[in-house]
């Protein structure tokens, strides 16, 4: 008989990264129409990380996470979660991650209660056993207990389906969008989850679209049209972005936007919220824009150079 | 004599009027007496947290669901009586289900154009510029299911208002797309504003908020705050408009 090891016990030996990914390629489709989900993406996750993989809808995301939960094989390269190899130790890393797909995938006609007993029952283990991990977050579902998981409100699916994957306690977190299509509100208060969870040692790979999560992780990925733009710290993206910034506004935002493409000292201009953000070209700075606007009797103006957001970094890698 | 004329008026500034409108569910009220108004052309921005009663109201002013008590009107229709005329004058787009993907892209244009019963020369006609404006010609027999969804987006902002319709709904439209294409769809809602088309969007992206006329944000039902973005920024007192989000939709008592 093989025992299965559990977490905790593992071989630490020349593995600095709790997630490897090498090179992987995924594509679907038959020859006429081939769709290039995932290519040649590789980067590593360490241990206890909060790692965000940053990118738009069918930048292959999902297509990423369903290869390294060991749901979906790839087509070229190869991934390790835990130290194990995803397709021949793949029995072994289910019972090592916890899966949060990005639609709501947990038993409509059970309760509260009984979801989250069936996952642990499932892994061999029992709610009072790993409460201390899911308290805070199953407490405040606790109440309705009793109540079926479909006639759940949103904010409480969430949560419900956060408690079920990771009731085994597992050493590696997957979780697919799990803000999308949640309001600014709710978004904020499940990232202040996931940084109490993070403190509970669990290695989180989070994936999103909005690109204002990303100053809230440790190290991200940006990703486009599955390949990889970046992997570096919120700190480092910016960093990387060499060029000149400045946010302009005036009373009519349409004709300035027309005015900033215009300008010759721009590399390019789009709106950003309030301000338009102008990427300068190499040599020209927050003057030169100053005048020039002075010249089209822009009188009204305010023009800053600033630092760029993680979106205007996407923006930029994805233009390179 | 006078005030018949200045209502007439008003009436036709106004592409939606709702007073107290109300929407209840046995006894939970879902949309709780709102007022406003949204005058021709402008792009009004409807926040509101999960659960605050967005969809119920978009519903009601689309004419797919009765109110349970208050006036509203919508392209100069009443939404009790005549709701089938608010559903020709309208269009609607959502980021949840807008094309059908087992179709093409031509395909598409001509189902949605033919339901509002548009003339094949008028379908053709406005075809060719569609897809010129939006550069697919070589993707027109392409199953729309193929297409990037930035691409998918754009295209089905554009068959909402192929119809020409006096009103366009637009439930969150650019939910997951790039930072790229996400600016390419609103210098389109711009371009449907200027040619009259009345915008009446959601969003959970703050900074498109900055972005309308006007920005309603709805808590618990009511709407809690309806200004200028510049307006409710200064009220609020606060730098952005995701914190005057945040400042409303934290007292909401209630979730989805």
């Amino acid at each position: 008989m093989i025992m299965e090891k559990f977490p905790g016990d593992i071989d630490f030996k020349n593995r600095s990264g709790v997630v490897t990914i090498n090179n992987i390629i995924k594509q679907y489709g038959k020859k006429k129409e081939v769709v290039s989900a995932l290519q040649g993406v590789s980067f590593e996750v360490g241990r206890g990380e909060l790692f965000g993989i940053i990118g738009p809808d069918g930048a292959g995301k999902t297509s990423l996470f369903r290869i390294l939960t060991t749901l979906l094989l790839a087509d070229g390269g190869h991934a390790t979660v835990d130290g194990l190899d995803v397709v021949k130790d793949y029995k072994q890393i289910r019972n090592r991650v916890g899966y949060m797909p990005g639609r709501f995938s947990l038993y409509q006609d059970l309760t509260v209660a009984e979801n989250l007993n069936f996952f642990a029952t499932i892994f061999n283990t029992t709610i009072e056993k790993n409460y201390d991990l899911v308290k805070d977050i199953y407490s405040q579902i606790e109440p309705f207990k009793n109540r079926r998981a479909g006639k759940l409100s949103g904010g409480m699916k969430q949560k419900l389906a956060l408690s079920c994957a990771l009731i085994h306690r597992p050493a590696v977190l997957f979780l697919d969008e799990p803000t999308t299509g949640v309001d600014a509100v709710s978004r904020k208060e499940f990232w202040e989850m996931l940084k109490r969870l993070k403190q509970q040692g669990i290695t989180i790979l989070v994936s999103t679209a909005y690109m204002d999560e990303a100053s809230l992780c440790d190290r991200v990925a940006l990703i486009q049209s599955g390949k990889i733009l970046s992997v570096n710290t919120p700190a480092g993206i910016i960093n990387e972005f060499q060029k000149t910034l400045v946010a302009v506004k005036a009373n009519n935002m349409i004709s300035l936007l027309n005015d900033l493409k215009k300008f010759k000292g721009q590399a390019d201009s789009y709106p950003f919220g309030e301000y338009h953000h102008v990427v300068m070209k190499e040599g020209n700075t927050e003057t030169d824009l100053k005048n020039y606007l002075q010249h089209l009797s822009y009188h009204d103006s305010e023009v800053k150079t600033i630092i760029p957001d993680i979106e205007d970094c996407f923006m930029s890698l994805m233009k390179n | 004599m006078f005030y018949v004329l200045n209502e007439k008026l008003m009436r036709e500034n106004n592409a939606i009027r709702v007073e107290q409108l109300t929407k209840r569910f046995g006894d939970f009220t879902a949309v709780d007496a709102i007022s406003f108004e949204v005058q021709r052309g402008e792009i009004f921005g409807f926040l509101g947290a999960n659960g605050a009663g967005k969809t119920t109201a978009m519903r009601m002013l689309c004419g797919l669901s009765s109110p349970t008590s208050g006036v509203a009107s919508v392209a100069g229709f009443d939404v009790y009586k005549q709701a089938e005329s608010i559903k020709r004058n309208i269009g609607y787009m959502s980021q949840k289900f807008s094309l059908y993907e087992d179709l093409t892209v031509k395909e598409n244009i001509r189902f949605y154009a033919g339901i509002y019963g548009k003339s094949d020369q008028f379908i053709k006609n406005k075809t060719g510029l569609i897809l010129d404006q939006l550069h697919l010609q070589n993707e027109t027999n392409k199953l729309v299911r193929s297409l990037p969804l930035g691409w998918k987006q754009k295209l089905a902002f554009s068959v909402a208002i192929f119809h020409e319709p006096q009103i366009v709904f637009l439930d969150e439209p650019t939910g997951g797309v790039d930072p790229v294409t996400r600016r390419e769809f609103w210098s389109m809602i711009y371009q449907a504003a200027e040619s009259g088309i009345t915008v009446f969007v959601t969003t959970h992206y703050m900074d498109e908020a900055e972005y309308c006329n006007r920005v309603s944000i709805m808590v618990d039902g009511r709407i809690d705050a309806l200004d200028t973005p510049q307006q409710l920024k200064k009220t609020y007192e606060v730098n952005s408009m995701g914190d005057v989000f945040l400042k409303l939709a934290r007292k909401a008592t209630r979730s989805e």
